[in-house]
Order: structure tokens, then C-alpha cells, then sequence
């Protein structure tokens, strides 16, 4: 069976280029680059290069590049370095909807005697900038605010939050997992402090992250240890991996983000197709300010783990913000965040389309999505009366 | 990924039995579109008192509509006598298992069919039946007692994977760890308020405490408090009645409206009167 995926904001496929790129390093090239002999210090300078690679794709300089090894370790790092930067300052600013690397940890450091304010969204997902304004104050070490959701693709006005944030002297981090290799990203024009990445969203492998820190930025180490990466992170580098992401990031800069306008329009045809052929359906969140990839829809009155294993049945990969697919009863903390009802989150499907998807795919999601809504539809004890409202 | 066997595959992909009967002589309706997983139990009894056929309708996960589908096998052709022994070990024995975190689907069918059998009988609704302890998915101690004892349960987990009680807020912890405690004869030490509050946890509790300890206190001196935002520690709150003219006010916001929060949600915060 053919494998139609559309779950590329959980993860992607590495890049047939970044494979090649890649595989020196597994192989024959396995020299550690620190060495001082040829044999391993070139490898160093391979590094060099791959870090050259993943500053240009954001408009950094390449000593402000830290590998790390996932996006979460990025947003550790993060956050703990202005943490300890500011020992004095106590107060943390971040939203409701980031992911769990930051909103986890920023739940832990409640009990850790830090205020965290965790600034709310509207129903379609747009942040209340008046309140994170509102709540800077001297004692605020650190604002981190996510540039782009995962579950909904809604982008945030990251320039005009760095501004305000950075007037105020405090440090500012943004994760932009789900944003690099998808929108033009300039960390120098858009005024941020810290920046995390994560590989395998852009077609390079798992295990590989990065953390962008602006010159001046005061920065302690989260994995303390040997000298790699400029004392700012401990540990052997995954070498291969990092050659890999350079390689990604390479691709992203001059085809993936170019290519991004078509992906965008497959995910266009697919939302307003849908839309238009399954009734009691809506989008989450908001359409303008969006990751050109993704697309999550409510279909009411259905359970979104019974929608994934039907998809499954043709070989479509797709996420859900329903209870049931992550073993908690509640859904997703970002829809309810939105205020989207209990009886549409639980039926919210996510799409997050790659450069790697076709019009076929699209085609093929299409025809099959329609009667697989109908027909848990046509089980659900709701429907009929649903069905009924909605012809009068 | 869940690892669903064969069987509760088979029965989700081609369930047995969906749709109406109309006329039911049994009829039992459980769970609700806000809690993730709903079912419509319908069956029809022969001149003899067998179950001659039996239908269903469910809103929810894969294991639901499997649950659902094989309870109607099970007890076709059964009588009522039979049926009424069927348990929701059985549901799950006879779809090979279930992962635990599903357990409360099979949970739903054994509910639904107890409710179908009183509808025939006549009996009221044996739902009404104990107080509610989980105010997020409706459950009550007796429930939660039955759970604990036919499926011989040992933590709060548990209580949630097969009844869902204690799955949301999170604030009924501590009554469904007093409901173990009693049924497997083990006295824990005081229990003590969970360790971490998420913010919606925190904010209901804040609402809870509000409601049922500040608001009747400031009512007995003719005032009123309304809670407006909730924002990282900070309680957002606005007087009315006599103590939004009372000069006092400020030191009742703070020596007691906040104390009092303080006490019974978490020392960290701090209660501001907005306008």
C-alpha cells in the first residue's frame, strides 16, 4: 500500500540529498572533530561548513549556530541560560499553546519559586499582545513565544513582539521548529535573542537540533562538559546528523521555502474541498496568518482516533487533536486554549503537507476522507439530529 | 499508536450490528459528545424473553465502537438473566484485551446494557445513585467503588482508565485515593493537595474556592466578589455589593480573600481588584 503523508509538523523524511550528504560520516569519514590530526580535524571543518549552511538559511552569523540534539534541548538551553543569566529576575512570559518542551518546562519552574504568565489567545488562535505588554516588567528574565503553532500552523507577529520585548532589555527566545525551512526567517531583522530549530521537521534526521544565540546574549551551557561548540554544549558531535541538517538547510533555502507556494495550494484545494463536501466542518484558527503547510479541521460529532485508523486503512498519515489518540481523556491543550468546543476538538484533524506531497495525494485524501466522515457519522447516536438542524 | 488486536480492529472496521430499533423493549443511553465517547444501546426481546436482535449507535474512539459492536454480539440471543452477568472483563476478554488506558469503553458498554435491562424492567435510572466525585466526566463514588472492587484497582490511574474519573481537573485526586484506601483496607497518611497545578486546574480551583469558601462569607455582610482573569498567579477580581463602597476592602482582599486562596489552591498568589 502506498503511504500518503501528511503528518510532516510531527515529522518528515530525510532528503534523498541529505542521505548522500550523510553517509561519509556513518561510514569511512567517522574521525572525531576535535582531532588534531587530518583524519578527524577535517570532519571539523565539514562542521564549519554545515554550520555555514544553517546561519544563512536564518540570517545568522555562523558562531551564533549551536547544535544540540533535538528542539526541545534548544528550548532548554533557552531558557535556562536567561534564567541563570538574570539570577535576580524571576518572572517568566510565554503563551497557552506552546508545545511541551517549553510549556512543560515552564510548568515545572512554577514550583521552582519563577512566576510564569501565560499569556491567552483568542478563539482563532491570535495571541493577546496587549497582555504580554501588560505583564513585562523588571523582574521578567525572559519572554519565549513560539513563532508558529504546530497543531494549527497560526504564525505569531514574532518582529513585533521582539520589539517590545527587547525595549524592555529582557531576553527574547522564539521556537521556530515548525517555521524554519517553510517562511523567510531573518533573526537579525526580526529581533530575536534566541531561536530553536529542529532537524528532522526540514528533512534531516532525528537527533539533531539547533539553538541560535545573538552575539551578546548572555549564555550559560545546559550540557555542561567538553569544549565543542564554543563551550556552549558539552558532548561528541552527531556528526552525521549535523552535516545532514546543513545539507537540509541548504535545500530549504533555495528550493523548500521557494517551493512552499505550491505546497500551499495543495493544502488550499485539500481544506476548501473538504470543507465544501463535509458539512458540520471548520478550520482552527486563523486562515490569514498561517504555515502554508497546515491545516487543521474540526469535523463535528466524530472522534478524531476513529477518523486517524480509517485514514489508516489507505495508508494516510495524519495527527489529531482528540483525546483518545494521546491516552488522556482531554483534547488537545491548544484547541482549548481557543476555546474551540469539546464536541469539534474531539473530532480535529491535522494535515501538514512536506515539498515531498503531490497533487495525487491530495487527490487521493480527498476522495477517500469524505465517506469516512459519513460513515462514522452515520454510527454516531448525535448525527441524525445534527443532520436535521442543519437542513431547516 | 495504540496496539488494538485483530479482533477490536475487525469490529471497528466492520461493526456488528449499528443502527436503530425502533420501538426498543430495552434502551440504554451512556456517555455524552463532551466527554469523547457516547453510546446508544437498543434491543428487542422474542415471545420467550431471548434477546432477539440488538443494535447500537456510538460516538468515540475505535475501542468504543469495537466495545460497543461486540457487546451486541455477545448478547444476542441471551435472556436478560444472562445478559445481566455479562461484565466489562468479559467485553474486553472477548475482543482479546484491550490496552488499559481503553478500559473505560468496555466500562461503557457493561453501563449501557445495565441501563438498557432497567429500561425493560421498569427500574429507574441507577445512574442518579451516589454523589458525584469526578465533576469533569460526571462519576460518582459508587462508581468509582464498583470499578475499583470488580476490577480489583490499586491507583488513581487505574480509576481513570476504566471509569475516566480524575482524568480532567485532576481535583477529585485525593477523594478517589480515600475510595481505594477504604475498599483495599489501607489508611494513607492526610492526603495533601496534588504537587502541580496546571493553569486550568489552577483556575478551577480558584473558581471552586471563590464559589463555595469567599463568595458565602462576603455575603453574610451584604458584599460580593466576582472573578475576572486569571493570569499566571495573579487572581484578577472585582467587589461589588457593600464591599466595593467598603473603605475596608483592601485589607479583606488581602488578609482574607487572599490568604484564603493562598491556603487552598497555592502560596503564590496574589489577588489584584480590577475595576
Amino acid at each position: 500500500m502506498k503511504t500518503v503523508y501528511v503528518d510532516n509538523n510531527a515529522t518528515s523524511r530525510i532528503a534523498p540529498e541529505v542521505l548522500d550528504a550523510m553517509m561519509p560520516y556513518l561510514t569511512e569519514r567517522y574521525g572525531n572533530p576535535s582531532s588534531m590530526h587530518s583524519f578527524g580535524g577535517t570532519v571539523g571543518l565539514d562542521i564549519k561548513d554545515a554550520r555555514t549552511k544553517v546561519a544563512a538559511l536564518i540570517g545568522a552569523a555562523p558562531d551564533e549556530i549551536v547544535f544540540t540534539s533535538c528542539g526541545s534541548e534548544s528550548d532548554s538551553t533557552a531558557i535556562w541560560a536567561a534564567l541563570n543569566s538574570y539570577p535576580n529576575k524571576k518572572h517568566i512570559v510565554t503563551t497557552r499553546v506552546e508545545h511541551p518542551a517549553v510549556k512543560n518546562l515552564c510548568e515545572t519552574l512554577t514550583k521552582r519559586g519563577y512566576r510564569v504568565t501565560f499569556v491567552r489567545v483568542d478563539g482563532e488562535g491570535r495571541l493577546d499582545i496587549d497582555q504580554l505588554k501588560r505583564h513585562l516588567s523588571n523582574d521578567t528574565a525572559l519572554v519565549s513565544v513560539m513563532w508558529a503553532n504546530n497543531e494549527t500552523g497560526v504564525i505569531f507577529p514574532i518582529r513585533e513582539i521582539a520589539e517590545l520585548v527587547r525595549d524592555k532589555g529582557i531576553v527574547f527566545h522564539t521556537d521556530a521548529v515548525q517555521v524554519a525551512g517553510k517562511i523567510p526567517v531573518d533573526v537579525k531583522a526580526d529581533g530575536v535573542d534566541m531561536l530553536s530549530m529542529s532537524g528532522h521537521k526540514i528533512h534531516a534526521p532525528k537527533g539533531v537540533g539547533v539553538l541560535y544565540v545573538r552575539k551578546g546574549t548572555k549564555f550559560s551551557p545546559f550540557l555542561i562538559g567538553g569544549h565543542q561548540e564554543h563551550g556552549r554544549r558539552g558532548g561528541t558531535e552527531n556528526v552525521a546528523s549535523i552535516i545532514g541538517l546543513g545539507k537540509a538547510c541548504e535545500l530549504a533555502r533555495k528550493q523548500f521555502t521557494k517551493d512552499m507556494v505550491r505546497v500551499k495550494q495543495l493544502r488550499d484545494k485539500l481544506e476548501s474541498v473538504l470543507l465544501e463536501k463535509v458539512p458540520h466542518a471548520f478550520v482552527n484558527g486563523d486562515r490569514e496568518n498561517r504555515l502554508p503547510n497546515t491545516t487543521s479541521i474540526a469535523f463535528e460529532y466524530v472522534e478524531g482516533e476513529s477518523i486517524l485508523l480509517m485514514l489508516n486503512e489507505y495508508g494516510i498519515c495524519a495527527s489529531s487533536g482528540s483525546a483518545c489518540t494521546s491516552g488522556s481523556l482531554e483534547p488537545s491543550h491548544v484547541l482549548r486554549a481557543m476555546g474551540v468546543p469539546f464536541t469539534a476538538a474531539h473530532g480535529s484533524i491535522r494535515f501538514s503537507l512536506s515539498t515531498y506531497n503531490t497533487e495525487e495525494d491530495i487527490d487521493f485524501i480527498i476522495e477517500k476522507m469524505p465517506p469516512i466522515i459519513e460513515r462514522l457519522r452515520s454510527m454516531s447516536p448525535y448525527w441524525k439530529k445534527a443532520a436535521a438542524a442543519l437542513e431547516v | 499508536m495504540w496496539e488494538y488486536t485483530d479482533k477490536v480492529k475487525d469490529h471497528f472496521l466492520n461493526p456488528r450490528n449499528v443502527g436503530v430499533i425502533e420501538d426498543p423493549d430495552g434502551l440504554g443511553e451512556v456517555g455524552s459528545l463532551a466527554c469523547g465517547d457516547a453510546l446508544k444501546l437498543m434491543f428487542k426481546l422474542d415471545a420467550s424473553g431471548h434477546i432477539e436482535d440488538v443494535k447500537f449507535q456510538t460516538f468515540g474512539c475505535a475501542s468504543a465502537i469495537a466495545s460497543s459492536s461486540a457487546l451486541t454480539e455477545m448478547i444476542k440471543g441471551l435472556t436478560l438473566e444472562e445478559a445481566a452477568k455479562i461484565t466489562n472483563e468479559d467485553i474486553a476478554r472477548y475482543l482479546g484485551d484491550l490496552p488499559k488506558e481503553k478500559m473505560h469503553c468496555s466500562v461503557m458498554g457493561r453501563d449501557a446494557l445495565e441501563k438498557a435491562i432497567a429500561y425493560y424492567r421498569g427500574e429507574p435510572d441507577k445512574k442518579v445513585e451516589g454523589e458525584i466525585v469526578c465533576e469533569c466526566f460526571g462519576v460518582t463514588d459508587r462508581e468509582i467503588e464498583r470499578a475499583v472492587r470488580e476490577n480489583h484497582l490499586r491507583t488513581i490511574e487505574d480509576v481513570t482508565s476504566y471509569v475516566k474519573a480524575g482524568g480532567g481537573c485532576e481535583n477529585c485526586h485525593d477523594r478517589i485515593q480515600e475510595i481505594i484506601d477504604s475498599i483495599l483496607g489501607t489508611e494513607r497518611p492526610a492526603a495533601k493537595k496534588p504537587a502541580k497545578l496546571s493553569n486550568i486546574q489552577k483556575i478551577k480551583l480558584i473558581e471552586e474556592t471563590l464559589e463555595r469558601e469567599i463568595k458565602p462569607a462576603l455575603q453574610k455582610d451584604g458584599g460580593g466578589i466576582e472573578l475576572v482573569d486569571v493570569d499566571g498567579n495573579t487572581v484578577m477580581v472585582r467587589l461589588c455589593g457593600t464591599c466595593s463602597a467598603c473603605n475596608a476592602s483592601q485589607v479583606t482582599l488581602k488578609n482574607y480573600v487572599e490568604t484564603k486562596l493562598q491556603e487552598l489552591v497555592t502560596p503564590e498568589l496574589v489577588v489584584e481588584e480590577v475595576a
